[in-house]
């Protein structure tokens, strides 16, 4: 019964995650769908955006160097649904965020997930999680 | 076993006191036990065939009760699983439905057409259809382009055309019925569309709209059924680019199930470039969602498209950094 239960609760979970819904139209085709990128970083902007949201990030390497990254997340109306909001994020956050990454190298990708200031994480919504 | 019975009293008085208290509190401890195990057992069956579930950190009982009253989100399929439902109200369809948790977010093309590499059942084109499918260049499916090539017209905010906002993005969606027509609002896009059901005829040259020309009448007591012409050749069909003409015409059936539950089937006859018509969406399920369910937005702004694409769509589509 425990292993039934068990089997019960992990497809539960799979299948709300797969079955989120999205707006994009697009596929991934530009994006390494397999791959997963953490970027660390401050938050410059959070653009709560139809049809798509966006987090703008300023990551440091330990050079000092400062890369400027777009990370694009799914619409208000999916985001809400995964349990984001237009107050997610202020500018001056430091925040980890793991993304899809762009297959030619660009400092752009797609959220899967977020970790904010205070620990607490949050899944994107639509494909992104996948 | 006679003597020793719960059920046998009349050997009871053969039994000395002490004996007789023994035997008692062993089978109180049993039945107890028994008790404890079903209790446990039935929660788990509970479980598994109705209730308590989660959404978003909420209870499933209590999504129905505690649910956000603005811009509210579409909750997760486990809060409709198992909801005890009532008899389907006569000729009525009215309320707001929620096409996310069966698939009415279809990104692979119409749902019982997906266009992806395990199964791809590809409509019956005639050979206009399928120059006029090559000529669509998706982001899905198995003819998908990168982001920059794709010249889906949604791509730049240009409307979605129907039959496309049913076989692509039917997530929140209010029925409103008046004597005259049924209003159907849609979530994504912001999409209104009027049905009509007092007895006119569908339009015999009709100028084409995005949304067509739509007329509406009651089959029986639970089946809604409507037909649409009139739509506008630059939209697509579906998501992955199926293509249609002006002398598209498309049948939706709307089967009132329950109180909770309305079916949509979707069939799609265009014989300039389908040999045969045939079925885009097979009896989809729509959800019932509570009266106070408020509709965010979903409108697909220009200059915020504009914004995504020069941020990320190109970017990502072009020689990188």
């Amino acid at each position: 019964m425990k292993g039934k239960f068990l089997m019960i609760l992990a497809l539960g979970i799979g299948v709300s995650t797969l079955s989120l819904p999205l707006l994009a139209h697009h596929g991934n085709a530009a994006y390494d769908y397999t791959a997963t990128k953490t970027v660390k970083g401050t938050v410059t902007d959070w653009t709560w955006a139809n049809p798509h949201c966006f987090l703008w990030l300023d990551s440091k390497d330990e050079n000092g160097n400062t890369t400027h990254w777009v990370l694009e997340a799914s619409s208000p109306v999916d985001m809400r649904r995964a349990g984001w909001a237009a107050t997610t994020f202020k500018s001056g956050d430091e925040v980890k965020v793991d993304i899809m990454p762009a297959k030619n190298g660009a400092t752009v990708g797609r959220i899967r997930r977020v970790v904010l200031p205070d620990g607490k994480v949050l899944v994107a919504g639509g494909r992104y999680t996948l | 076993m006679r003597g020793e019975g719960w059920l046998d009293c009349a050997a009871a008085p053969k039994l000395r006191r002490g004996r007789l208290f023994q035997i008692m509190s062993k089978r109180i401890v049993i039945s107890g036990a028994i008790l404890f195990v079903l209790l446990i057992f039935s929660r788990i069956l509970y479980a598994q065939s109705g209730a308590p579930s989660q959404s978003g950190g909420v209870q499933r009982e209590d999504w129905w009760a505690n649910h956000e009253k603005w811009n509210t989100p579409i909750p997760d399929k486990p809060v409709f699983a198992g909801k005890k439902s009532g008899p389907a109200p006569r000729r009525d369809l009215s309320g707001t439905w929620d096409g996310v948790a069966e698939g009415g977010t279809q990104p692979k093309g119409a749902k019982d057409y997906p266009d992806d590499a395990s199964h791809r059942p590809e409509p019956p084109y005639t050979p206009l259809g399928k120059e006029a499918r090559a000529r669509n260049k998706p982001g899905e499916g198995e003819e998908q382009v990168p982001i920059g090539l794709v010249n889906d017209p949604v791509d730049s905010c240009d409307p979605v055309g129907f039959p496309r906002i049913d076989l692509f993005s039917l997530k929140a969606m209010t029925i409103v019925q008046t004597p005259k027509y049924v209003v159907w609002l849609n979530q994504f896009y912001n999409v209104y569309r009027i049905i009509w059901t007092d007895g006119r005829e569908l339009p015999k040259d009709p100028e084409p709209r995005y949304y067509g020309y739509s007329v509406g009448h009651w089959k029986d007591d639970y089946n809604f059924v409507v037909d649409t012409v009139g739509m506008d050749e630059r939209t697509w069909l579906d998501n992955v680019g199926r293509p249609h003409s002006s002398a598209l015409r498309v049948v939706e059936r709307f089967h009132r199930v329950n109180r909770d539950i309305l079916e949509l089937t979707v069939t799609v006859d265009d014989p300039k470039m389908y040999t045969k018509p045939w079925v885009a969406a097979d009896k989809l399920t729509l959800h019932l969602l509570p009266p106070d369910f408020d509709m965010g937005e979903m409108i697909c702004s220009p200059s915020e498209m504009s914004n995504y694409k020069k941020l990320v769509a190109n970017p990502v589509s072009g020689g990188g950094k």
